[in-house]
């Protein structure tokens, strides 16, 4: 009788939205405030949706959106600088000569929003540049040259000067790995 | 730029990705707050008790 309601799909993109809002904030309590604004938004404004439209870039714009209007109310708060990477997810490094996952995230952590946002949903979520660049209010040009800027520190935060530099072993490295707490700079 | 800065390069923005992929997962893996599930209840609660007052 009547069409699906799309707030019933709500709640399959939550993981994913909590993901974007964790890479954006390096905070879980902000994180999952901003989930929980952007839900709200999403739900009394559902009729904005529209149908058939791609609703997890929908949800992300919103709380892109809401991410940075409370940054710039916040006037640049000063981010975690442990960074919720470092905290949960401290994995084993593995000696194949890979880059190390916590020293990936250390430096991740390090670059500016805007790189970190472009890396996150074109390199990790799997939108595409056009996509992005929508979400973002930018061209597409824009979301290529954050991304690849983003590549590009990452590397020199890496300091990937040759290939063995890239096998990141050293003794902060692995304090890193084995203490599952916020490590002290 | 030599060729195997090229390759270099081509296998380090590729090694990036795989980096950004794997951090992302671990993310979207992580058991939901209840929270969540809290929260849309009582959206929907409230949307209910909303129609029936009409």
């Amino acid at each position: 009788m009547s069409a699906p309601d799309p707030r019933d799909e709500l709640v399959t993109h939550l993981p994913a939205m909590r993901a974007f809002a964790l890479s954006l904030t390096r905070n879980g309590a902000t994180a999952d405030d901003m989930v929980q604004d952007t839900v709200v938004k999403a739900w009394t404004n559902i009729d904005k949706f529209q149908a058939g439209t791609n609703m997890r870039a929908w949800l992300f714009t919103i709380l892109r959106n809401t991410y940075y209007s409370s940054r710039r109310k916040a006037k640049r708060e000063v981010a975690d600088i442990d960074g919720i990477f470092t905290e949960r997810l401290s994995v084993k490094p593995e000696h194949d000569g890979k880059l190390q996952m916590s020293d990936f995230k250390v430096a991740f952590e390090q670059l500016p929003d805007e790189q970190r946002e472009a890396l996150v949903l074109v390199g990790a979520s799997g939108f595409s540049y056009e996509e992005a660049a929508e979400m973002c209010g930018v061209a597409i040009g824009t979301i290529k040259s954050r991304a690849n800027r983003g590549r590009a520190r990452l590397a020199e935060l890496l300091d990937n000067n040759d290939d063995t530099a890239m096998e990141l072993t050293d003794a902060a490295t692995m304090a890193v790995v084995t203490d599952s707490g916020p490590v002290a700079r | 730029m030599s060729h195997s800065d090229d390759d270099n390069r081509q296998r380090f923005e590729a090694m990036i990705d795989d980096n950004l992929k794997r951090l992302y997962s671990d993310l979207v893996q992580e058991e939901l707050p209840d929270r969540f599930k809290d929260l849309l209840s009582q959206l929907k609660d409230q949307d209910t008790s909303a129609s029936s007052k009409k």
